[in-house]
């Protein structure tokens, strides 16, 4: 066997991840994604050991529920040929490597900076002078948006070249966020501190990235999680999901010049942020897991007042639904826009809501569940026009089925019990998570070291893939319809650039 | 139009109307109180995450503090946070809670130019720049204008331009990469014009504090107005803070 398979938040030694060389590396990656829509790249990065680089690829398989595992060892003088040749859906991967370490790629198309991380390669690279790709021509001009956008987001600067109002061809430059996260994994040393940190990764995906770095943990302390805790975790992510999937609706109406939809799917966020708060006194959920811990136990009185929260929620939420989907100059807005064909979701290796609306079935809560997600039997949600309609309905029935789920937990809220100890983890082992946040799948990985310490943590937030879609997406679009396209997405500058 | 009319009906009266004494759900975690309990304060400064915690007297920085309640689940007889959101102040020592102290925390109005209340007392216009900052505090930003909160009744908006700006609202630890953009937003936005910091992040760092991949050297350039402290700082935090500022208590 060429490669190792484990489940989700399986911990394994690191050395029984089987080495290959380059070629056979190569040929065993390409060849398990290639043609398999049931399959893709998870994670796949390096870390320096000595003057070589460890490679690691991950790749997920949805069908039988496993990710597989292989390594190779490179040296910095190795010309090596490019996965992104065969597949995209390793471009940005192998840019990364790149940017980080100089591995020289001998024919990769787009090996430009991924984040002008602070402990790049090479330094001479700047933020400032990214080599943004250019057409000369009379007919054509040029829009840059950012690194400042006109609303309250976070930053990245957008190039435009457009032929009079159409878009040819979107080039998304990110990095601004980064705040070397990945190293402070490393450098903290206290469990709280880590938590903190995973917290922070993403400010609007708060429950997702706390629940994947939890994971990790308690995988590699190897510690059973009481269904208590499963029981939090999912409530919690169902919520996130509710709370921001409403929310985006609301800033979608708003792009479309469309105030009834825009207010009333403002407000209804709040309930379900203040529900939070109610829980666990942050509205963005800051605070409530942490490894093998039930800091806020969920309470009988928690369940009446979700309750009450779903059932004021539900009616006023579908009565606004109904409205939209009838307005005949919001459907104009909406349908046809921002398109992004199944082909391309997949050559991609699009992941979570946005590759639900392309036709690609690819959501970890049924493919590689986790905390009580087998006991839903989550049945995945999909759409076929990938354009920004489909990602609007998508998140309205995602809503509709999450409280559906948040229903069914609570009327069986588990028992609280006594919880074990969290031991420290274990020594050289290696262990992976996914997690489907409320944009898509979540992917931490760990390797600990001969003191069970932390040698290497790579995150991955579902952006880093999809950014690439929303780029697409534009291409032939008029660029007064890229706001709403952008929205539709609502992808995180920070998860990307850490 | 009947049915917008419904809609309209079905979402009842939505607006806070008194922002300055509303009362927030559930156990929201505020000012801080600290007894004067005798505890192990080794341990009790070791628990904070974000190193917010300092011995004799023992004290909490909102300026570092994640809010995030673990020296409260410790230690629950020496640290209680209240709901008190009131916690926005232009001195950056009013962020340190000692303890045996439970005051609200105001701001000094000695400080506050006087353009800020005959110029902004009536009509405030903000840019707002996410320097590293993780989206919570850019979330809540957004949340203070919805319909609930309704941060413009106040003449308070975000706009698109520093150009039309009176002033900027820095979220996030001020990462390297948007060190330059920051400069150029600030230099942008004509005078008088106010440097406000939202978040923890902003304030110190945060749990970033220290990372090589920030360059906070703008704040040593600038004197900050508003301190607005937070792990995302809520809409009503902000909202006082502001009003604060401007001269409207």
């Amino acid at each position: 066997m060429q490669f190792l398979s484990i489940k989700n938040n399986q911990p394994v030694p690191v050395s029984s991840i089987p080495e290959l060389k380059y070629p056979e590396f190569f040929t065993l990656n390409t060849g398990l994604v290639a043609e398999k829509p049931e399959r893709h790249c998870v994670s796949y990065y390096g870390y320096p050991v000595q003057d070589q680089i460890i490679l690691i690829c991950c790749i997920a398989d949805d069908s039988e529920q496993m990710i597989h595992i292989s390594s190779c060892t490179v040296k910095l003088s190795d010309q090596l040929p490019s996965f992104t040749t065969k597949l995209f859906c390793f471009e940005k991967f192998e840019r990364e490597i790149h940017e980080n370490f100089g591995l020289k790629y001998t024919d990769h198309p787009w090996l430009k900076p991924v984040r002008y991380a602070f402990d790049r390669f090479d330094s001479t690279r700047n933020i400032s002078n990214y080599p943004f790709y250019s057409i000369d021509s009379e007919e054509l001009h040029e829009v840059g948006v950012g690194p400042i956008h006109a609303g309250v987001i976070e930053p990245g600067h957008f190039r435009f070249i457009c032929n009079g109002e159409q878009i040819l061809h979107l080039e998304i430059q990110l990095g601004y966020q980064h705040r070397g996260i990945e190293k402070l994994f490393l450098k903290k040393k206290e469990l709280s501190q880590l938590s903190t940190l995973a917290e922070n990764i993403a400010g609007d995906t708060v429950v997702g990235h706390t629940t994947a770095f939890a994971q990790i943990w308690e995988s590699l302390c190897r510690y059973e999680t009481s269904r208590e805790i499963d029981f939090s975790r999912t409530v919690a992510l169902e919520l996130e999901r509710i709370a921001i999937h409403t929310g985006d609706l609301s800033a979608l109406c708003t792009d479309i010049a469309y105030q009834l939809g825009s207010s009333v799917f403002g407000r209804l966020r709040t309930p379900i942020v203040n529900f939070m708060q109610e829980w666990c006194g942050n509205r963005l959920s800051k605070g409530l897991i942490r490894p093998g811990q039930v800091r806020f136990p969920f309470t009988p009185a928690l369940v009446d007042r979700l309750n009450q929260v779903l059932n004021s929620f539900e009616p006023d939420f579908l009565e606004m639904n109904k409205q939209l989907f009838m307005l005949p100059s919001a459907l104009s807005r909406f349908e046809r826009t921002g398109v992004v064909s199944f082909e391309d979701a997949l050559s991609i290796g699009a992941v979570g809501m946005a590759a639900r609306t392309s036709g690609v079935h690819r959501d970890i809560r049924s493919s590689h569940p986790h905390s009580l997600y087998p006991e839903l039997r989550h049945a995945v949600n999909v759409k076929r026009h990938g354009d920004v309609y489909s990602r609007v309905q998508i998140r309205k029935n995602e809503v509709i089925q999450s409280i559906g789920y948040l229903r069914k937990l609570i009327a069986d809220l588990p028992e609280a019990s006594e919880l074990s100890e969290l031991s420290v983890p274990g020594e050289n082992l290696f262990t992976l998570t996914l997690v489907e946040g409320w944009r898509g799948e979540i992917c931490h990985t760990a390797i600990t070291g001969p003191k069970g310490e932390l040698i290497h943590y790579k995150i991955k937030d579902p952006s880093f893939h999809n950014w690439l879609a929303l780029a697409l997406s534009v291409r032939n679009n008029e660029i007064s319809d890229f706001p709403v396209c952008n929205k539709s997405f609502n992808l995180s500058y920070a998860g990307h650039d850490l | 139009m009947f049915n917008n009319l419904k809609i309209w009906y079905h979402q009842g009266k939505q607006f806070i109307p008194d922002v300055r004494n509303a009362k927030v759900p559930g156990i929201f975690r505020g000012r801080p109180v600290i007894s004067v309990d005798k505890v192990d304060g080794a341990a009790l400064a070791a628990c904070c995450p974000a190193n917010a915690i300092s011995q004799s007297p023992v004290a909490i920085d909102l300026g570092k503090c994640t809010f995030c309640g673990e020296c409260s689940i410790r230690f629950p007889g020496k640290v209680m946070f209240t709901t008190d959101y009131k916690i926005s102040t232009n001195e950056r020592e009013c962020l340190i809670i000692k303890e045996g102290v439970d005051q609200p925390i105001k701001l000094n109005k000695d400080i506050i130019p006087g353009e800020f209340i005959s110029m902004f007392g009536n009509s405030l216009k903000l840019r707002q720049v996410s320097a590293g900052g993780d989206n919570s505090c850019e979330w809540e930003l957004n949340a203070a204008n919805n319909v609930q909160f309704d941060m413009s009744r106040f003449g308070i908006e975000f706009v698109a331009s520093p150009r039309h700006a009176d002033g900027i609202v820095i979220t996030g630890p001020i990462t390297a990469n948007m060190a330059e953009p920051l400069q150029i937003c600030y230099d942008a936005t004509p005078d008088p014009k106010m440097i406000i910091l939202v978040g923890t992040d902003a304030i110190s760092g945060g749990i970033f504090e220290g990372s090589p991949a920030l360059d906070r050297s703008f704040l040593d350039r600038h004197m900050i107005n508003l301190y607005i402290p937070g792990n995302p700082a809520h809409p009503l935090t902000l909202i006082n803070g502001l009003l604060a500022l401007t001269g409207r208590e």
